[in-house]
C-alpha cells in the first residue's frame, strides 16, 4: 500500500519581510493535500537547498516581493544541480514583472506564477507539469 | 544495498530518500530498514513534547546549538498533524531552526502524521533507524502532546521532555489527564512570562504523587526562557546528568529493550492484519459479514472464528508448498 505524498517547500529568499503571500500559498496547497514545509522569511539560497534536499522535496516555491528575483531564482537552480538535486523543480511566484519570465525559464526556474493565478493553475502544474 | 552505505557514509540526500521511501510504505522499506537496524543503537532519542506553541522548536533551536559546540552532530524529526479533511499538512515547526539549515552536522525532516495504522510509531521507528545508522549522535523527536502521539514518542525516546508553559489554565486539566506521566524532564518554557512561579510550584504538587517509591529516577524540572536562551545550559546539563543516571542504574537498557518488544508486537500486528487481509479479504467481505450479522443470520464471534479456522486450514496446505 504505497502512499507517495507530494511534498513542496515554500520559501522566501531576499530581503522583504511580508509572508502573508507565502503563508496563503502554504495553506492553499495544504488544503489541495499537499505536504507544505514552511521555513519563513529571509532564507538564503543555500538554506533553502539544504532544507530542499533534508526534506525530500518535489517541488520549491520561492516566493518574492521584493525584486531580486532575477539573481534570487536561478541561484537556487544553480545551487540545486551543484548538490546533485536537479530533479527538484523550482517555481517563482510574487510580484514578477512579464517581461522577466522568459529569462528566469531559461535559466531553469520551471513556472512563475504571479498575483492573478488560481489554484487551479498551480494544482494544475504540480499534477502534470504544465501551466505556466 | 547502496542506499545503505550511503546512509551510513552520512549523504544527506541518500538519507532524505530512504526516510521518504519510509513514510511512503514503499516495498523496499522493509529491507532496508533491517539492513540498517544493525547499525543501530548508539544515538541518543530525545522526545520533546507539550502543548501547542509551548515553545518546543524553540527550545529544540537551542539544545541543538549546544550540542554541535560540544561536537554532536544532531537529527530532528518534527511531527505535525495532517488534516484530516484534505491529507495535506502545513509543517512549520523547521521555521524556528533554520539558523542550522546550512550546517553539515545538522539533519532536520517535516514529518506530517498522515494517520498510518499503529500510529506515528511504526514510520517514525523506521526513520530513527536512518539517521541512527548515519552517525546522528542526538536525534529529537518533537510532536505535540495531544491526540494519539504523545503517548508513542514515549515508546521511541530514550528520554522524554514535556515542555509546559505558563498562563494556559489547562495545563493542570493536562496533568490529571495523565501527560505528567510521559514526562522524564519538565521543562517550564516561558519564565519570563507571568504566572510561571506558580506553575512551577503546580508541577511540583503534582510531581510529588507521582511514582511515590524510593528507588524511582527523579524528574528534574528546569525553568527555560527558550526565546533569550536563560536556562538552556542548565536544561542540558539536567539531560546528560538524566541520562547518565539511567544508565546507571539500568533504565535506559530496560528502556530499550521495552521498546523493541513494542516494535515487535506493532510489526506482527500489521503482519497479521496484512495476512488476513490478503487470505480471507477482510477488508472487502467486511460489509458482506456486516450484512450477515445486521439480518441476524450469524453472530460476531462465531463468524470470525470460523474466518480464523479456515486462514488456518489454508495456512497448512499453503506450507507443503
Ligand atoms: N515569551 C516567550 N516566548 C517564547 C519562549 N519560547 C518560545 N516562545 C514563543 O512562543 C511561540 C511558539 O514557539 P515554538 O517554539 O514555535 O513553540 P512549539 O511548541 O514548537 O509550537 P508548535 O510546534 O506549533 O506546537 C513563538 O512565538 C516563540 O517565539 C519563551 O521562553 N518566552
Ligand atoms: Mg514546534
Amino acid at each position: 500500500m504505497p502512499s507517495k505524498k507530494t511534498r513542496i517547500l515554500i520559501a522566501k529568499p531576499g530581503l522583504d519581510g511580508h509572508d502573508r503571500g507565502a503563508k496563503f500559498i502554504a495553506r492553499t496547497l495544504r488544503d489541495e493535500g499537499y505536504e507544505v514545509i514552511y521555513t519563513g522569511i529571509r532564507q538564503t539560497p543555500e538554506a533553502i537547498v539544504q532544507t530542499a534536499i533534508q526534506e525530500d522535496v518535489d517541488f520549491v516555491g520561492l516566493s518574492l516581493l521584493s525584486g531580486a528575483h532575477n539573481e534570487l531564482f536561478p541561484r537556487v537552480v544553480d545551487l540545486l544541480k551543484e548538490n546533485g538535486a536537479e530533479d527538484i523543480k523550482v517555481i517563482g511566484g510574487g510580484i514578477i514583472p512579464e517581461e522577466d519570465i522568459p529569462l528566469l525559464k531559461e535559466k531553469g526556474v520551471q513556472a512563475v506564477f504571479g498575483p492573478g493565478t488560481s489554484t487551479e493553475q498551480i494544482v494544475e502544474f504540480i499534477e502534470h507539469g504544465s501551466g505556466r | 544495498m547502496d542506499l545503505v552505505d550511503d546512509i551510513r557514509r552520512g549523504e544527506v540526500r541518500a538519507i532524505a530518500r530512504a526516510i521518504s521511501l519510509i513514510e511512503d510504505l514503499e516495498p523496499e522499506a522493509e529491507l532496508l530498514a533491517d539492513s540498517l537496524f544493525p547499525h543501530t543503537g548508539r544515538a541518543l532519542i530525545l522526545g520533546v513534547t507539550g502543548s501547542p506553541g509551548a515553545g518546543k522548536s524553540t527550545l529544540v533551536d537551542r539544545l541543538i546549538t549546544l550540542e554541535r559546540r560540544s561536537g554532536h552532530k544532531v537529527a530532528v524529526i518534527a511531527i505535525d498533524p495532517s488534516s484530516p479533511f484534505s491529507g495535506g499538512a502545513v509543517l512549520g515547526d523547521r521555521l524556528r531552526m533554520q539558523e542550522h539549515a546550512t550546517d553539515p552536522g545538522v539533519f532536520i525532516r517535516s514529518m506530517a502524521s498522515r494517520g498510518f495504522l499503529g500510529g506515528v510509531a511504526a514510520a517514525t521507528g523506521d526513520v530513527l533507524k536512518v539517521l541512527d545508522a548515519a552517525g546522528y549522535d542526538t536525534i529529537f523527536i518533537e510532536t505535540i502532546g495531544v491526540g494519539q502521539t504523545e503517548v508513542k514518542i514515549v515508546e521511541l525516546s530514550d528520554i522524554v521532555l514535556l515542555v509546559l508553559m505558563p498562563g494556559m489554565g489547562d495545563e493542570i486539566q493536562a496533568m490529571k489527564a495523565g501527560v505528567m506521566e510521559i514526562g522524564d524532564i519538565f521543562i517550564i518554557n516561558k519564565k519570563d512570562m507571568p504566572g510561571a512561579d506558580k506553575l512551577l510550584m503546580e508541577v511540583e504538587y503534582v510531581l510529588s504523587f507521582k511514582n511515590p517509591g524510593e528507588d524511582t529516577v527523579t524528574n528534574p524540572i528546569v525553568m527555560t526562557s527558550a526565546t533569550n536562551g536563560e536556562g538552556i545550559g542548565l536544561l542540558r546539563e539536567a539531560i546528560a546528568a538524566h541520562r547518565t543516571e539511567i544508565a546507571r542504574s539500568g533504565k535506559l537498557e530496560q528502556k530499550r529493550r521495552f521498546r523493541l518488544e513494542r516494535e515487535l508486537m506493532g510489526v506482527l500486528n500489521r503482519k497479521i492484519h496484512q495476512l488476513m487481509d490478503v487470505h480471507i479479504e477482510v477488508s472487502k467481505q467486511l460489509p458482506d459479514w456486516a450484512d450477515t450479522l445486521y439480518r441476524r443470520k450469524a453472530c460476531p464471534y462465531a463468524l470470525i472464528n470460523k474466518q480464523i479456522q479456515n486462514f488456518l486450514k489454508e495456512g497448512r496446505g499453503d506450507r507443503t508448498n
